[in-house]
Parts: structure tokens; sequence; C-alpha cells
């Protein structure tokens, strides 16, 4: 194998340069949006559906809200949920994973059968039906519901890479010391397992934002007045013969973001851990 | 052959037990944490009280959380999955009725991923590093990256709206011409891991001994890669396919939703809305069997194409 820095990875190049330019819209969506995302203007007949051209660069919604500043503040809600469910979901399953890669035995037995059953559903199929718990539908519901279906694979990443750890010549060493479990499993175990979480983990965020969006689209996500692209395309498929542009650019959107990310994970993988490459 | 198959796949109908298990205790809660109490929200605020009494009994309602889940297990395993609160009928028939559109959706999505998929997996290996191989892996990844409710919004917009070649939505009593963009819209995501799998997969192949020796005895590419080396490479992509079943399931309420097609997709969505959890939970558990069987037939097609794997 030839030496490869980060930089000589086209995939992280443009997977990282997407990334950048989506976290950095949604960051600074209220300095960049032209207009209010909410703001209905006066004389709404002159302002709906208006195509792409100034002043309104990607055009306006059905009810005259300009598309660019409401596109930029829903990459703020995707980005959140991408984010923020991963950080937990990935907290959450490298805690399990940890346990019972460890501990094994009948404790391992049991977090993995649990995980496994998690696993057997299609994920989606399941967040579905855990929103029809909830009397109204939300994106504070969305968030729940991602958690408690996102940390398996992380816990599996995780076990798989401490089963492996725990039998070195190290960890036996600090055992046979007396050194205490906690800090057997924090200081020596979870530095050496973070290579492969970043990696799920940057492929989890992508996850998570799709499945947000599709929600969303479905109407079981986010509720007006959330910005939620999901939302937005869902309003785009009722002009979709008329107006096509609501429908397109909040999709562009999720699908170069996700593309990035998907693109990032893949580099990171190859970087990271030549053995998990596909 | 046989009796050498029958241990592994014993053992595998075996391991599913816990996981259907784990399936339905998990349903049963979701049910008792969202309905409070089923004969009340069956019969509504202002129910009889006679009746309420009497659905409470006849689901053990007044009894322990296990016997209740016993009961419901009982029920289930009669194929009795409840009543639908919204269409006052059973759940099965509901579920019955929606079922063959899901499957035909399936069936040809499948179809197109496998075809396409194995295509351009196997003409990106044929050239490794060219401009094909960069064209196919990259139009694999847009695949595989495209939210599949997006993806079906862009191809009804160009296909049916501006080329006016086939319909924007709908069933149309079973046409071909409106399975065709759904199809292609859940297949996409599918064709995308498959072309993936197939290049990874046949270039690695490519690389072993018995390949290099029937290039070195002078056959020609064609006959080196369909016949000594395709063969080997299509294991690791049975895997793949079977994964895709997932991806299936979970792409069908989007797929269907922007397709107005009449599927449980559909219906598991509506439900939601409406809040009929008998269906809900239904329709939940009905993916999960259909998915935890199609995994369980992959397991099987492996155990076939690759002699190795039986004896462990």
């Amino acid at each position: 194998m030839t030496e490869r820095g980060p930089f000589r990875h086209h995939g992280v190049q443009v997977g990282g340069a997407l990334v950048a330019l989506f976290v950095g819209a949604a960051m600074l969506a209220p300095w960049l949006a032209p207009f209010d995302p909410h703001a209905v203007p006066t004389g709404l007949a002159a302002a709906s559906l208006r195509p792409p051209g100034p002043p309104n660069a990607l055009g306006t919604d059905a009810l005259g809200r300009d598309l660019l500043s409401r596109v930029l503040y829903g990459g703020r809600v995707s980005l959140l949920v991408g984010v923020g469910v991963e950080l937990v979901a990935a907290l959450i399953g490298a805690l399990i994973g940890l346990v019972a890669g460890y501990y094994g035995g009948w404790l391992d037995g049991l977090l993995m059968r649990v995980t496994d059953t998690v696993m057997a559903f299609p994920s989606l199929i399941l967040a579905i039906g855990l929103i029809a718990v909830f009397e109204k539908p939300g994106i504070d519901k969305v968030f729940l519901v991602l958690v408690l279906l996102g940390w398996t694979t992380i816990a599996r990443v995780v076990r798989g890479q401490v089963l492996s750890l725990k039998t070195r010549d190290y960890v036996q060493a600090a055992r046979a010391l007396g050194v205490p479990d906690t800090i057997i499993v924090f200081r020596h175990l979870l530095p050496n397992c973070l290579a492969p979480l970043l990696v799920a983990a940057t492929i989890g965020v992508g996850g998570n934002m799709v499945a947000e969006a599709g929600l969303s689209f479905l109407g079981l996500g986010a509720q007006a007045p959330t910005i939620s692209w999901g939302a937005m395309l869902a309003e785009g498929q009722t002009f979709l013969a008329f107006a096509p542009w609501v429908a397109v650019f909040p999709g562009l959107a999720l699908m170069l973001a996700v593309l990035g990310i998907n693109l990032l994970g893949d580099g990171l993988r190859d970087m990271l851990d030549p053995r998990l490459k596909r | 052959m046989l009796t050498q198959l029958a241990r592994p796949v014993a053992r595998r109908l075996v391991a599913l037990i816990p996981v259907l298990f784990g399936i339905s205790l998990l349903v049963f809660v979701l049910n008792a944490v969202a309905l409070g109490d089923p004969a009340r929200a069956m019969l509504g605020q202002r129910g009889d009280p006679e009746l309420i009494a009497q659905i409470r009994k006849e689901y053990a309602l007044d009894r322990p959380l296990w016997v209740q889940y016993a009961t419901w297990m009982g029920r289930l395993l009669q194929g009795n999955l409840g009543r639908s609160y919204h269409q006052q009928r059973p759940v099965g028939d509901v579920i019955a009725e929606r079922f063959p559109a899901t499957f035909r959706l399936a069936v040809a999505a499948t179809a197109i991923a496998v075809a396409a998929g194995l295509g351009m997996g196997i003409a990106a290996a044929l050239r490794p590093g060219s401009a094909v191989d960069h064209l196919l892996m990259g139009a694999a990844v847009i695949g595989i990256s495209t939210p599949v409710f997006w993806l079906g919004l862009m191809l009804s917009l160009l296909f049916a709206v501006w080329l006016g070649w086939l319909p924007v939505s709908g069933y149309g009593d079973g046409a071909l011409a409106n399975l065709v963009l759904p199809a292609l819209t859940l297949g996409a995501l599918h064709t995308g891991t498959i072309a993936r799998m197939t290049r990874s997969s046949l270039l690695e192949v490519v690389r072993q001994d018995y390949v290099q020796a029937a290039r070195a005895k002078g056959l020609g590419e064609i006959t080196v890669i369909g016949k000594h080396a395709l063969k080997n490479a299509l294991i690791p992509v049975v895997t793949v396919i079977g994964i895709g079943l997932a991806d299936l399931l979970v792409g069908a309420p989007l797929t269907e939703t922007v397709f107005a097609w009449p599927g449980l997709g559909r219906m598991l969505v509506a439900a939601v809305g409406q809040r009929d959890l008998p269906v809900v939970m239904g329709a939940v558990l009905v993916f999960a069997v259909i998915y935890v069987l199609g995994s369980l037939l992959v397991d099987l097609a492996y155990l076939v194409i690759d002699p190795r794997i039986r004896r462990d």
C-alpha cells in the first residue's frame, strides 16, 4: 500500500468540502439568509410560487416565502438532528458496547440479544411505529425515536473492537496489576475504539438526516413553523407540475449534504482502518 | 446435500426464535404504552360501560401485564392481529389487501437493482481506474446518497411532468407503466450498493492465482471473468442483496407516498396519522417478520452457493 495522507484522498476532499459548506451555511444562516424565512409578504398573490430570479435566488414557496432563506434555515434543523442524535446515540452505544465486550458472559448475551432485536427491524418502519405512540408528531419526538434506534451499530462496532483488544498483553498486564475496571475501560479500551466509532458515527449522521427528512416528508416529523427540508419537499410535491423549484432545492441540499457525509465517512474508514475497507 | 444442509438450517431457525420473541415483546410494550386502555380507545370516551367491561375481559385487560401478553400472543399465533379502529374490520384483512402492491413493487425494484447493479459493477471492474469506472462508481455513490423520496419526485418531474412518458402516480389497475418509476426509485439505493460490492469483490477475485492461471492459459477476458471469476465474486454480493431487503422495506412508505401506491407502507403512514394503533402494530410486525425471513433466505442461499460455510 502506498502512503496516503488525508488530502490525497479525493473522496475525503470532496466530502469534506461539501460538509464544510453545509455546516457553514447552517451555522451562518441568520447572516446569510436574505429574508426572514417565516415572513409571508403582503400582496401574497404576486409573491406566491415565484420562479428563481431576483430578489429570490431560489424562488418562493406557495406562501411567498423566500426559498433560499428557508433552505438555509432548514439546514440548521437537519444538522441539529443529524449530529445531536448521533452524539447521544454514540454515547449510549459506546457504553453498551464497552460493557458487553469487556464483561462478556450473560450480560454480553443479553445486551447483544437486545441489539439484535432492535436491528432486526427495518429502522424507519419502527421509527414510524414509535411516532404513533405520541399524541402529536414533532421534531423532539423524531430526536427521541432516532436516538432509541441509533445506538445499535455503534454498540456492535465498539463491542467487536473491545473483544479483540481485551486479549492484548497490555490490557492483560493492567488487569494483572489490579488496575480498576473503569480505568482499563476508559483509559485503555475506549481510546482504541475511537477510530471505528468515528467512522460509524459519521455515516450515522447522514442516516439521521435522511430519517428526519423522511419522517417530516411523511408528515410525522417537524411541524410548522419548524423548517425542515423534508416538510418542504412534501409541500413541493403539491406544486411539482408548475413550481418544481419548491421541491428541487431542499432535496438537492439534503442530497449534497448526505453525499458529503458519506464520502467523508468512506474516506475516513479507508484512512483510519484499512481492514474495514469494503 | 440435503442432509448436509439440515443442521445449519435448523440452527438458523432456532436462532430466529429469540429475535421473533423480542419483536413481539417490543410491539406489545409499544401497544401497552400507547393505548393506556385499549377498551376505551376502541369505543371512545362515551363507550357503554358494559361493553367496555366485556372487552376488558376478552382481552384480559383486568389481569397482570404478562397475562395480557400471553393472551395477545395466543391470538397472534392464531393469526389474529386485532381490529382496525378506523375501518372496523380485522387488521389481517386490511394488510392482506395491501400486501400484493408492496410485494410487486419490491420484486420489480429488486430485479432492476440486481440487473443494473451487477452490470454496473462488472463494467467498472473490467477497467479499474478508467473513466467508465469513475463514472459508474460516481453514479453508484449518488444513488446511495440520494434520499429516496426526493429521487422519486425528481424522476416523476422528469419522466412524467416534463417528458410525459409515464404516469405521475397511482396504481393504474396494475399497469406496467405505473410500476416503472416507483420501482426505479425504490431500487436506486440498492443498485448503488450492489454495483459497489460487485466491483470490489470482482477486483479481489481477479487477483487470485486461479484467475491468473486462466489468463495464462490464453483464455479471453470475457471467459475469464464470466466463467471463472464471477462465480466466486458473487458470494459477497448475495449478502448485499439480502441486506438491501431492509432498504426496500424502509423505502416502501416513502416511495409509496410519493407515487400514491396502495401498498403496506402508505397504509402504515395513514394509520399513524389516524392513530389506528392495531393497524400500526400489525404493519410493523409484518414488516419485521418479512425482514427476518428475508435475512434467513439469504443465509440459506449462502449455504447453497458456498459449500465452505456448511462445515462451520
